[in-house]
């Protein structure tokens, strides 16, 4: 359609149709046409055509080198620059990674057993074989017709314990994550465990999971550190302190000197070798940070900061952007605590969660970093890791509360909410609100405008979920009324 | 985290890429079309790593996932790449 506006824009201005469609389909628009170098048009159209092109619209005519790349014309060298060095700071990968192998491959004995299951056509979830590979583990002798018997019977088993086909699993999950839910209470505990650090529990953070939230009330890691580290208790500690984040602030006093106009830094020596700092890095991060529009001057022990501005206004403004300047640590990680778990390590949970920047340190088991934040977990690790963490977090938050939720309910919800390559909230924001259905969605929250929108576009509503058949009274594709029977008669059913 | 490899994380399941081949034989073996899989981005971080190691990943393939679950020992789903 934009296809033909554009030629339709050409025509207009008084160029034949053939012309016109030549060069949209070059790829040219009127505006493109206006800076368009001569030689090359003429590559899609005559040079009379193209002569006569240029006087009905007005353009002058020029010829040019037609380059790879058209150069950005710096206007603003400046940012020009800077965006060039910033392109550079964008850090690509030094070394080459390779794809871990994370199938487990099955013993002999389970082998055995797939390869009669295959001869068999029998299907069995691997869980089931290696608990029969563990029965055999011992047996003197193993034949295959016994193995075969084996399977026969353990499939007639796993067939009767299977659910049914079209059974309504998501109102049964529905329910059986609902009703445990009424039993939770609204009031949220101290972590228990770990001094200081308090984690939303309950209801409220079980709404948060499935709402699908950027950023959790309590946003929390938990951080392994690697083998030879996890013991040393001093190490870690260090680590600990370094991975918090100090603000200038933390570590010194800063004060505006109104007699002079000036901001005065004093550093306070001891809560600078707490959090293991030098005067030069105090000095360093200053001059990192580029939103301090002022001059530095170091006198003594002591860092003035004048600025050519000298209001009051400006200066109470520099002052708040001095003291907030981070100094050390990971961006949003406020506070971080030891803790030592019954296997002797220790651990760093942090109030704060920055997963990105934290994967990198280097003392750290990167491959053991937890954090609950959902959205984030699917940024950094991956729709399939964020899975893995929506079915953790929930399944935490109903133990916690001592309700017992069968897995299968909560991975039910984890794939629903991340089927579609990202994490999505249950809510109208959501899946429900994606439905075709307009009497779904207008059953569902907010009746009104989905009724008036459908009646006025004039859509069609086809009938094909759950919902919309109760409201019109139809059978419902679940269960029973998934399956259509059809009556064939005696001559026409085949032999 | 510019370094750490994703696939290697503990919560991060096999990413495996399937042939063309493969990918009709599964589409055929459980009778649906591409469109009615899972998906997966193409900026997912896994991608983007598989990527980095060398596969030629575009929208349009599909992704074999292989996870262990509690509740079948292993379990294998499937991703359609789609752009973001």
């Amino acid at each position: 359609m934009a296809r033909k506006d554009t030629v339709n824009a050409l025509i207009r201005r008084g160029i034949s149709a053939k012309v016109s469609e030549a060069l949209v389909d070059g790829g040219y628009n009127l505006q493109k046409l206006k800076t368009a170098p001569f030689n090359v048009i003429t590559r899609f159209i005559s040079v009379e055509d193209a002569e006569e092109l240029l006087r009905k619209l007005g353009i002058r005519k020029f010829m040019a080198e037609e380059t790879a790349e058209a150069k950005v014309e710096p206007e603003f060298p400046d940012l020009v620059a800077r965006m060039r060095d910033a392109k550079k700071k964008a850090k690509k990968r030094t070394k080459p990674i390779t794809i871990p192998d994370k199938v487990q491959k099955p013993t002999k004995l389970e082998q055995l057993v797939l390869d009669q299951m295959k001869e068999e056509s029998v299907f069995l979830p691997m869980s089931i074989v290696s608990g029969l590979a563990q029965r055999l583990r011992g047996v003197k002798r193993i034949t295959r017709p016994m193995v075969k018997k084996l399977l026969h019977r353990v499939n007639e088993k796993f067939a009767e314990h299977s659910i049914d086909a079209h059974e309504s699993i998501g109102i049964v999950a529905a329910q059986s994550v609902g009703e445990p839910g009424t039993q939770m209470t609204m009031r949220t505990f101290h972590y228990a465990g770990v001094a200081e650090l308090s984690v939303t529990q309950g209801l409220p953070r079980l709404i948060e999971i499935v709402d699908a939230r950027r950023e959790p009330s309590t946003p929390m890691m938990e951080i392994h550190l690697k083998s030879r580290i996890t013991k040393n208790v001093e190490e870690v500690k260090r680590i600990a302190r370094s991975i918090e984040l100090t603000r200038l602030h933390h570590v010194a006093d800063v004060e505006i000197d109104i007699n002079n106009m000036r901001i005065v830094i004093h550093p306070d020596r001891d809560k600078m070798s707490t959090k293991d700092l030098t005067f030069d890095t105090l000095k360093d991060s200053l001059m990192e940070e580029r939103r301090i529009s002022g001059d530095m001057e170091v006198e003594g022990k002591t860092i003035v900061i004048t600025s050519p501005e000298s209001t009051h206004k400006k200066l109470q403004q520099i002052m708040e952007i001095v003291r907030n300047t981070k100094i050390k640590g990971i961006d949003r990680v406020d506070r971080a605590v030891i803790k030592q778990l019954n296997t002797g390590e220790f651990v760093i949970f942090t109030e704060g969660s920055n997963l990105e920047d934290i994967l990198d340190m280097p003392e750290i088991d990167a491959q053991r970093v937890y954090t609950n934040n959902i959205v984030e977990v699917c940024n950094v690790l991956g729709v399939e890791a964020a899975r893995n963490t929506l079915i953790k977090e929930a399944r935490k938050t109903l133990e916690e509360q001592g309700l017992t939720v069968d897995v299968r309910h909560i991975m039910l919800i984890s794939d629903m909410m991340s089927n579609d390559g990202d994490i999505k909230a249950i809510g109208r924001h959501g899946i429900s609100g994606r439905k075709s259905s307009i009497l779904a969605r207008a059953a569902f929250e907010i009746t009104s405008t989905h009724l008036l929108r459908a009646g006025i576009i004039g859509e069609v509503d086809t009938l094909s979920g759950v919902a919309e058949n109760i409201i019109v009274g139809q059978p419902v594709t679940v269960g029973t009324g998934a399956v259509e029977l059809e009556y064939a008669p005696r001559s026409a059913r085949k032999r | 985290m510019v370094e750490f490899n994703v696939l290697e994380h503990e919560l991060v399941p096999s990413h495996e890429l399937l042939t063309p081949k493969e990918a009709e034989a599964m589409l055929k073996r459980y009778g649906i079309t591409k469109d009615q899989l899972p998906k997966i981005r193409v900026n997912d971080p896994c991608i983007a790593a598989l990527i980095d190691a060398g596969k030629d990943i575009k929208e349009g393939q599909i992704v074999k996932i292989t996870r262990a679950s509690e509740v079948a020992g292993v379990s294998v789903a499937y991703r359609l790449v789609v752009t973001a």
